[in-house]
């Protein structure tokens, strides 16, 4: 029953954010950002919808979100860890932020913890290439980090 | 809806308002107090600064003072950055904390908070702006604006000769008068290839079709590289201005932006602009009431480094994957939805304005013979002024990385710069004065690219550096064509085996063999430029390849497989700090005795290298 | 307007070529064979696998011959070292990524991958590595996927998206990990995907192929408690001889019914008797439907995948859709009743085996509507391919084998049977016959050329006894949907339609020999064997299905007369809207 209610729910605000562009197959990738803004992943309900909408096949549609990789598939963690691989960052150690954050949390990138606490991702250069290395919680940027500064933060969402 | 006549006037009244922003010397009471609202220094709480200084200013009652947010000031090193003008002082590092301080001693006592200045290399503190090293060498044209305006404020645009450009084609020129400026001024794309502006402009324009687009490639991807990012941000509608004179010029009425939904802080603000723009009748139906009719749309990409080339891109735009398209026919003639399509990058449409109100003479006067006007860069990794530099065409790398960046930190030396990020090259000490235009890069086996300028020290190993890159290809390849789907794959594995100490000299022969064929024969420029990293490094570095495949050694230690870590005796002084910074208690040995490694339990980890004062560990 | 020419230099050679000609054609113009992979000559023009590549003087890189265009004083080297290299070093990176069991593989000897590795003479992989792992998809009864075989080439994707517009696969995923696959990797089973085939076609090597049922064939025929029971559809007798290098075209039904009488089968008969009965029945409720005002227009459903494609579509639409069974449905039926009955054979120890030239045929013989009181009709569908495949392990010497005709009683069948399995021929038939009972006369003229040839719709305005009546042909699933919208949009102008999925039809189903892309491109497969169907409707004597005897024969002591309780019991089945994609 309730799951039945999650998919309605999600059917309709999907219509609602189609509503807002026009439908054309063009529009695909700006719909899919919004979807993936308002969930956090894309819903296999809202690419129903929205294949019907604009009449473009699933397959299309599935190709699409994952050849993007802001696009997922799944929820992330509650604390999504975005540890910054791009140039700037690796030549200034990041690497090991990632090996530090795959040892703690137990996960590879892209992956969520058991409880969905935690997921981590690499990302490509988060654009704060004056403070590299730099890693991110959710929103959160942390410059200039250490590993031992990256446990501490760890170690307060942990916590929490 | 603004006429020509009500956008002077603003532009004059503007103009007198802000003169302190420009000029030092103002005679005025008013402060100004510029914050860096860019990526860099936003991460690092610019936000919270400007509402403590408003919250302070307010308390103390102070008028004439006025906090403005501004686009990057280039430094990002020493971010969060204030500047306060009209006397133009650089604070550095600031903190929320420190506004109270800055407000007090600086504005109400007229006295500078020396601990927040920036030193120069000489020692001396950096009285003001142009006082720093960093500036000195620099020419800042598509960065003018940046860290000079509030990029959400049109009028501030206004006021520093926004829309003037637009002004003077709509009312004074014809598109052949406009292209052929601009090709006169031999500005060339910088997003990459360095193709010439003017023709690709005069292409588009001869195209028959009804329908034309212009289309502003913002998908900075280059890791390391966030030029285009810092111009969105800092100067919006300089890209809104040259997108609509393109528009003029090619016989165009739309116009798209396509930029990396990773920059929020540059969409909102495009955002903004789009619609102030709208506002005042500078986009849409009849501009300036001249009867032309342009708009611009934002389209966002969705983290895929291959959309940074010009037919992904528009592939991306039309809502599919960013798969390449078989070139030609070249988007000039069949572009966006089938349609002959204008792409210029953020950074090049950055100089149309100027080029327009300066004239083609003034921008060909600067920088080299092929090579004209000026090139940013993001000058990153082991340099000491991480940060966006602005330089002519024909300034060495040993003046960015030196004089501009102040050379590389903790007295290591300079092994490569790598410019023009996965698709460019490592440039060798030994070409460091080589002047730096798209010439000289290829030639020596880089290539300009979008203006990454990485700078490795020399405890950087370059067969793992050219497999980081690899990483990186082979992650972003759209897997569309064979050599780069699985022959990018396969010269990553061959670097991971060098790496692992598996691989032999037949690999370094296969991976040579692999590379020049995957250059050849791929469909698009990701995979024609893959290969670079490899090519690059075996050309300058190859004694480490070979030290990896018939030594199965690596100089820096960084190929953890095969790594040894040592003290040498010679060097140690046995003040033991090695020891106590090691994580798995490797490093044994008695108080005031050089101490040994032992090789079973050490992970190599690097944090005893990096904890010797001495350098006698690797 | 006066067409313009260009003229280039291909390795040495001018060659004047009519402006738009691709370098790759203009080569082949010229003489000069440039390997290919992922071209399908406008289906899949995309330049993706780089073996085409050849060096243009004065240009950066290679140039992808097979989409750019010739110009004027190009020149062009076709067999450069350096381009031989490049393009050997390609066919390695694919065959790096390609799970090679040539012996094991169905295309093995059909395989254009095999065909180029030959040609390079590649002894070893010079650049192994990690391969990307697939599990096989072999859950739906009409196709397997294995992916481990697929190329990327995409040849499949072009033809299911663009030529059928179904676009139930697609590019997943990027870069190395790219794969052709489904909705969240769904099987084809359980997605938007008709069993049309035609991706099999399309396919250069072994990933997709149809559901074998060669061993179940097998076991029922060593069975002596099984009456085996073979019938074969028209497109298939002039295709089969493909497979043992015969012209594309040839009949060879002769040699057909002995391999099958070879191999033990107990009788051998033909579909086309099976689809004059389907005429019988079809054009039957098409004159009831038009007299007594029931849904039109009417549409033919003896093509499985359409039906399956207007069922995962167009549910609400269902009722214009004939209730006919498909042909060899219908004779599966009757076989197992009147047939049964009349020979005093017990239908539960019948089997009934279809080939077909279709794999969606499979999955029709599957559907749980298809029997009559627990008795399935057909109890398997093979592919023409499947019974190439059987004769060869039969070590038949196929081309050597003498003529048979099919058995009797029921191997008589019309000539319009037999064009059924050309785009166009069930229109042709049900009219003739529908024209003859409306008439209530011998019509002399009843060759319908509107509703012949390539075209993916045809339409012609019929009067009969005063009647205008509107048909249409349609071949091909892009265009079944054109024709289901303007249904949809109560537009349709047409009394009667015919649809088949694949394009062409039943000669072009997907259970037919493949074509390499070279072949494709230079004869038109789809016209040489539909001819083979024309001329065999020209020297048939009985041309209209009504005529044929076995017919009166079966009506009179069996059936009755067209649409009656027992005709509606065995020879007509029900449709029902389905999802077009499985939700857990």
């Amino acid at each position: 029953m309730e799951e039945k209610c999650v998919v309605q729910k999600i059917r309709q605000e999907t219509k609602e954010i189609l509503e807002k562009y026009p439908h054309e197959k063009d529009q695909l990738i700006m719909i899919l950002n919004d979807v993936q803004e308002k969930y956090g992943y894309i819903p296999k309900q809202a690419q129903m919808v929205i294949s019907q909408v604009l009449s473009i096949p699933m397959a299309e549609i599935y190709g699409v979100i994952t050849f993007y990789s802001r696009f997922t598939l799944s929820p992330k963690g509650k604390y999504n860890i975005s540890i910054c691989l791009g140039t700037a960052c690796y030549v200034k150690g990041s690497q090991k932020l990632l090996d530090r954050a795959k040892e703690r949390l137990k996960i590879e990138p892209g992956q969520v913890t058991p409880d969905g606490k935690f997921s981590i991702d690499d990302v490509r250069c988060v654009g704060a290439c004056g403070l590299a290395p730099v890693f991110m919680v959710n929103d959160e940027v942390y410059g200039n980090a250490t590993v031992k500064e990256f446990d501490e933060v760890i170690d307060k969402y942990m916590k929490e | 809806m603004k006429t020509i006549q009500e956008i002077e006037k603003i532009r004059t009244e503007k103009r007198a308002e802000l003169d302190l922003r420009v000029n030092t010397e103002a005679d005025t009471r008013e402060k100004h107090i510029l914050v860096c609202r860019g990526t860099g220094c936003t991460s690092s709480k610019s936000p919270k600064i400007i509402e403590t200084f408003r919250k302070v200013i307010e308390e103390k009652g102070l008028e004439n003072v006025r906090v403005i947010q501004t686009g990057c000031f280039g430094l990002c090193a020493k971010g969060p950055i204030v500047i306060i003008r009209p006397e133009e002082t650089f604070y550095a590092h600031v903190k929320p904390e420190d506004c109270e301080e800055i407000i007090q001693s600086h504005i109400c006592e007229g006295k500078k908070v020396e601990r927040l200045l920036c030193k120069n290399m000489d020692g001396n503190f950096a009285q003001k702006l142009e006082e720093l090293d960093f500036y000195k060498k620099q020419k800042r044209i598509a960065l003018k604006n940046c860290g000079l305006i509030d990029p959400e404020k049109i009028d501030e645009y206004i006021a520093f000769d926004g829309y003037q450009a637009l002004q003077k084609v709509l009312t004074q020129m014809n598109p052949d008068e406009i292209i052929e400026v601009i090709s006169k001024s031999g500005l060339r794309g910088r997003g990459g290839a360095g193709f010439s502006t003017g023709t690709k402009w005069s292409f588009t324009k001869q195209a028959e079709s009804d329908q034309k687009y212009v289309v502003c490639n913002a998908d900075e991807g280059d890791p390391g590289a966030f030029m285009d990012r810092s111009i969105l941000e800092g100067d919006p509608h300089a890209i809104l201005e040259a997108m609509t004179i393109a528009g003029f010029a090619i016989g165009a009425n739309q116009g798209y932006i396509y930029v990396r939904a990773e920059y929020p802080i540059a969409v909102q603000r495009l955002k903004i602009a789009i619609n102030q723009a709208r506002e005042y009748g500078l986009l849409g139906e009849n501009i300036l009431g001249t009867g032309f009719k342009f708009d611009i749309d934002i389209r966002l990409g969705a983290g895929a480094f291959v959309c940074g080339e010009e037919t992904a891109l528009l592939e991306s735009i039309e809502g599919k994957r960013g798969q390449p398209r078989v070139k030609p026919p070249y988007p000039a003639t069949c572009g966006l939805f089938g349609k002959p399509t204008l792409i210029n990058n953020v950074e090049t449409l950055a100089n149309i304005t100027k080029i327009i109100l300066n004239g083609a003479d003034w921008y060909a006067s600067i920088g080299t013979e092929k090579s004209k006007g000026t090139k940013v860069f993001a000058l990153g990794g082991n340099v000491n002024n991480v940060g966006l530099v602005e330089v002519p065409m024909g300034t060495t790398l040993r003046e960015i990385v030196y004089d501009i960046g102040g050379g590389i930190p903790n007295g290591r030396g300079f092994k490569a710069a790598q410019t023009g990020g996965p698709s460019g090259g490592c440039i060798p000490a030994e070409h460091l004065d080589t002047p730096i235009d798209y010439e000289s890069l290829a030639q020596i086996g880089s290539m300009m690219g979008s203006g990454g300028l990485i700078v490795m020290d020399d405890t950087k190993c370059m067969v793992n550096l050219a497999k980081f890159y690899l990483e990186f290809t082979v992650a972003e390849s759209c897997g569309k064509c064979t050599p780069c789907r699985i022959g990018t794959k396969r010269m990553l594995e061959i670097l991971e085996k060098l790496c692992n100490g598996e691989g032999t000299e037949y690999d370094i022969y296969r991976l040579e063999k692999l590379a020049i064929n995957i250059k050849k024969a791929s469909v698009c420029g990701l995979g024609q430029s893959a290969p670079n990293p490899v090519l690059s490094t075996l050309r300058y570095f190859r004694e480490e390849f070979k030290e990896h495949a018939i030594d199965k050694k690596c100089r820096t230690n960084e190929c953890k497989k095969i790594a040894k870590i040592e003290i040498d005796s010679e060097k140690c002084k046995a003040c033991g700090l090695c020891q106590r910074s090691c994580p798995v208690e490797a490093i044994e040995g008695e108080a005031r005795e050089i101490r040994i490694i032992n090789q079973e339990k050490c992970i190599k980890c690097g944090t005893c290298i990096a904890s010797c004062p001495f350098k006698a560990i690797g | 307007m006066e067409e313009e020419f260009v003229t280039l230099t291909i390795d040495d050679q001018p060659i004047k070529v009519k402006k738009g000609t691709t370098i790759l054609e203009a080569a082949k113009q010229a003489g000069i064979d440039i390997p290919t992979l992922c071209f399908l000559k406008e289906i899949n023009e995309v330049g993706d696998c780089r073996m085409c590549i050849v060096e243009v003087e004065g240009r950066r890189g290679f140039a992808t011959s097979c989409i750019q265009k010739a110009e004027d004083g190009m020149i062009v080297r076709t067999h450069t070292p350096e381009v031989l290299e490049a393009r050997h070093i390609i066919l390695d990176l694919i065959l790096s990524n390609h799970k090679i069991e040539c012996l094991t593989c169905t295309r093995s000897g059909n395989c254009e991958l095999q065909k180029l590795a030959e040609k390079f003479n590649v002894q070893k992989i010079e650049f192994p590595g990690e391969m990307t792992k697939h599990t096989i998809d072999d859950k739906s009864p009409s196709i397997v996927r294995d992916f481990n075989k697929c190329i990327l080439c995409r040849r499949c994707i072009a033809t299911c998206k663009n030529v059928q517009e179904i676009g139930a696969i697609d590019c997943i995923e990027r870069g190395f990990e790219s794969c052709i696959s489904t909705t969240y990797d769904n099987s084809l089973n359980d997605v938007d995907c008709t069993f049309c085939g035609q991706c099999i076609e399309a396919c250069p090597t072994g990933a997709l192929h149809e559901k074998e049922n060669i061993d179940d064939v097998w076991t029922k025929l060593k069975d002596p408690d099984t009456y085996v029971v073979v019938q074969t559809a028209p497109a298939v007798r002039v295709a089969l001889g493909e497979e043992f290098g015969m012209p594309i075209g040839t009949n060879c039904k002769g040699k057909m019914v002995t391999a099958l009488k070879r191999m033990g089968f107990d009788k051998v008969f033909d579909t086309n008797t099976g689809a004059d009965l389907t005429i019988m029945e079809e054009a039957n409720e098409f004159i009831e439907r038009v007299q007594n005002g029931g849904t039109l227009p009417m549409i033919t459903s003896c093509s499985p995948g359409w039906v399956r494609f207007a069922e995962k579509n167009y549910g609400d639409l269902l009722s214009h859709l004939s209730s006919c069974k498909s042909p060899h449905q219908m004779f599966g039926a009757v076989i197992k009743s009147y047939f049964a009955e009349k020979y005093g054979i017990d239908k539960n120890k019948i089997c009934t085996v279809s080939i077909m030239p279709c794999i969606a045929k499979k999955y029709e013989c599957s559907r749980e509507e298809m029997e009559v009181d627990g008795v399935r009709d057909v109890d398997y569908v093979m592919t023409t391919r499947e019974l190439a495949r059987m004769i060869k392990q039969a070590n038949l010497d196929f081309a050597q084998l003498e003529d048979n005709d099919f058995d009797n009683p029921m191997g008589e069948a019309s000539g319009a049977g037999a064009i059924f399995g050309t785009t166009g021929g069930v229109m042709e038939a049900a009219i003739r016959t529908a024209v003859d009972t409306l008439e209530k006369k011998n019509v002399e003229e009843i060759e319908y050329r509107e509703v012949r040839g390539e075209k993916g719709i045809k339409e012609a305005t019929l009067n009969i006894t005063g009647i205008e009546i509107k048909i249409a042909v349609v071949s091909g699933l892009a265009n079944a949907k054109k024709m289901m919208e303007q249904i949809k949009e109560g537009k349709s102008p047409y009394h009667f339609i015919e649809i088949m999925a694949c394009p062409g039809g039943c000669v072009m189903g997907g259970g037919q020999p493949i074509k390499d892309a070279k072949t494709r491109a230079s004869v038109d497969v789809r016209k040489q064997r539909a001819d083979a169907l024309y001329a065999i409707d020209e020297k048939s004597v009985i041309r209209k299905s009504h005529e044929n005897p076995i017919m009166k024969q079966l009506y009179d002591e069996f059936f009755e007369k067209p649409g009656s309780h027992v005709a509606h019991k065995y020879l007509h089945t029900k449709y029902s809207a389905k999802e077009k994609y499985e939700t857990e």
